[in-house]
């Protein structure tokens, strides 16, 4: 039991470093980007990202309750994706009818 | 042999996480990108949550993360196609090795203004088009 238990916990910390490098790159993503749309696609694969960490942070710790958060946590942020790639389309279309 | 399932599905899981950031900052052009952002990134999730349910193997944790794994999946789709659709219609610049763009030469804004005047400068057809073997459809069903 205690060998699985070391190797549950290793991989899991394992998983953690990749998904904080993971969330670090698409964080240049989301300075550089030189669109906003770069900036919504990196925003989205953050929070996909942040809660992808929250499971296996759960596993890590053994704490249930992270599986709730996480869960709440991607209601919101498809929530957020959705209204950012709306407001930009709605933007737009108002910039190009002031042009007209 | 739960905890070596569990270290393969959660080990799998953030590989496919950590290719989609990189996908992300590596690939040429918005819409591109989304395909590492939207397949790898659900994937990656998907198998971390499905360590997560091998892991506690208890009723109500497993289908919480078979949930969360349905959810994921369901809006992952639906994100993508409203942020492609953003990123079209806001003309983002595409790839310079493009060279199929089927809404090339209709209006941006058609859903909302029917009868508006095609953009003002479209896109030219890059001569491979032409070229290649791959059978057009009648373009005037499009209109």
């Amino acid at each position: 039991m205690g060998t699985e238990n070391l190797l549950v916990g290793t991989t899991a910390m394992i998983s953690l470093v990749l998904l904080t490098l993971a969330i670090l790159l698409a964080f240049v993503r989301l300075v550089m980007g030189p669109d906003p749309a770069d900036r919504i696609v990196a925003l989205d694969l953050i929070s996909v990202l942040m809660v992808s960490y929250l499971a296996a942070l759960s596993v890590y710790t053994e704490e249930r309750t992270f599986l709730d958060v996480a869960i709440a946590y991607a209601l919101i942020a498809f929530l957020g994706t959705v209204a950012l790639a709306r407001f930009r389309e709605r933007l737009a279309r108002r910039q190009d009818d002031e042009n007209k | 042999m739960q905890a070596a399932l569990t270290a393969f599905l959660m080990v799998s899981g953030a590989i496919f996480c950590f290719v989609a950031a990189l996908g992300m900052l590596r690939l040429p052009d918005t819409i591109i990108r989304m395909h590492a952002a939207t397949k790898a990134g659900a994937l990656g999730s998907g198998l971390i949550f499905l360590a997560l349910a091998v892991f506690y193997q208890d009723l109500s944790t497993t289908l919480k993360a078979l949930a969360a794994v349905f959810f994921l999946l369901l809006t992952a789709p639906v994100a993508a196609h409203l942020i492609g659709r953003a990123a079209y219609c806001t003309r983002v610049r595409l790839s310079p090795r493009t060279w199929i763009d089927e809404l090339s030469h209709t209006c941006r804004w058609c859903e909302l203004q029917p009868s508006c005047d095609p953009p003002e400068s479209p896109d030219p057809v890059p001569p491979k088009q032409a070229a290649t073997a791959i059978p057009e459809k009648p373009s005037e069903t499009r209109r």
